[in-house]
């Protein structure tokens, strides 16, 4: 009999415990990112194909055209978000010291949010001027 | 009281299986990709800029560091692409016997290759790089 009550539900209790149906989260958006990545990837290996040549003015009118802005925005979203889930589990397959661990989860967390934002802000100053 | 218990196999004289050595390569092709993408982020932040900051982009694209790093990308790229179709494949439940793993490893393997070779052509087409 323990002195205080314990006022949790067993639903409450089983949230944050068990899988309660999140526990597939990581693996099943790691493989919808994959998924979507093909298509991506494959137009951005076309786009910077015909970067190779192009000169200042032209590179940007490839960038400018509103179809490839959306499509390398969607690009770098999807591939930034799909490399942190993957450098994540690295990390946690490597990296056994408690707090080594965390600064380095967040590292790449922030790190890799800051490449997709600045990104963004890029592609959107050429798209939009 | 020492019990002999038999022992895992040793890394050292374990003979290394494509499955594992590909495995292995998709984590590392992964982890480069992850950095080497920050060089399309460069590209795209001198693109905004201006053309003197394109220039430099595209002059450290055409050196030969460059050229090395672009290379690398574009083979990582290829099977980090090839193998992902392939443990997309797994992941739905197909070609898990042995015989069917080995022959899609080395589809992997060459496809690839293939891939990175038409990329190159492609640019070498164009004129060479840079």
């Amino acid at each position: 009999m323990s002195a205080t009550p314990d006022f949790q539900t067993p639903l409450k209790r089983v949230k944050g415990l068990g899988s309660a149906k999140s526990g597939t989260h990581h693996f099943i958006v790691q493989r919808v990112t994959a998924l979507a990545l093909i298509p991506l990837v494959i137009w951005t290996i076309f786009l910077a194909l015909a970067l190779v040549h192009a000169d200042y003015a032209h590179a940007r009118a490839l960038v400018h055209h509103p179809f490839a802005a959306v499509w390398l925005i969607a690009f770098v979203v999807t591939g930034f978000w799909h490399a942190q889930l993957g450098l994540q589990v690295v990390i946690e397959d490597y990296v056994h010291t408690k707090w080594l661990e965390i600064v380095s989860q967040l590292a790449v967390k922030f790190f890799f949010f800051v490449a997709a934002l600045i990104a963004i802000v890029a592609i959107a100053r050429i798209a939009l001027a | 009281m020492a019990v002999v218990r038999p022992t895992s196999p040793h890394l050292g004289i374990y003979r290394w299986p494509l499955a594992m050595a590909l495995s292995i390569v998709h984590r590392v092709t992964g982890i480069a990709l992850a950095v080497g993408t920050l060089l399309l982020v460069w590209l795209l932040l001198a693109l905004s800029n201006g053309p003197e900051a394109y220039a430099s982009v595209r002059a450290f694209c055409g050196s030969w560091l460059g050229l090395i790093l672009l290379f690398g990308w574009s083979w990582a790229l290829a099977f980090h692409l090839t193998n992902g179709v392939r443990h997309l494949f797994w992941d739905a439940g197909k070609g898990y016997s042995i015989a069917q793993a080995r022959n899609s490893g080395i589809a992997v393997v060459v496809f690839s290759l293939v891939l990175t070779g038409l990329i190159w052509a492609c640019v070498y087409a164009q004129g060479g790089a840079a």
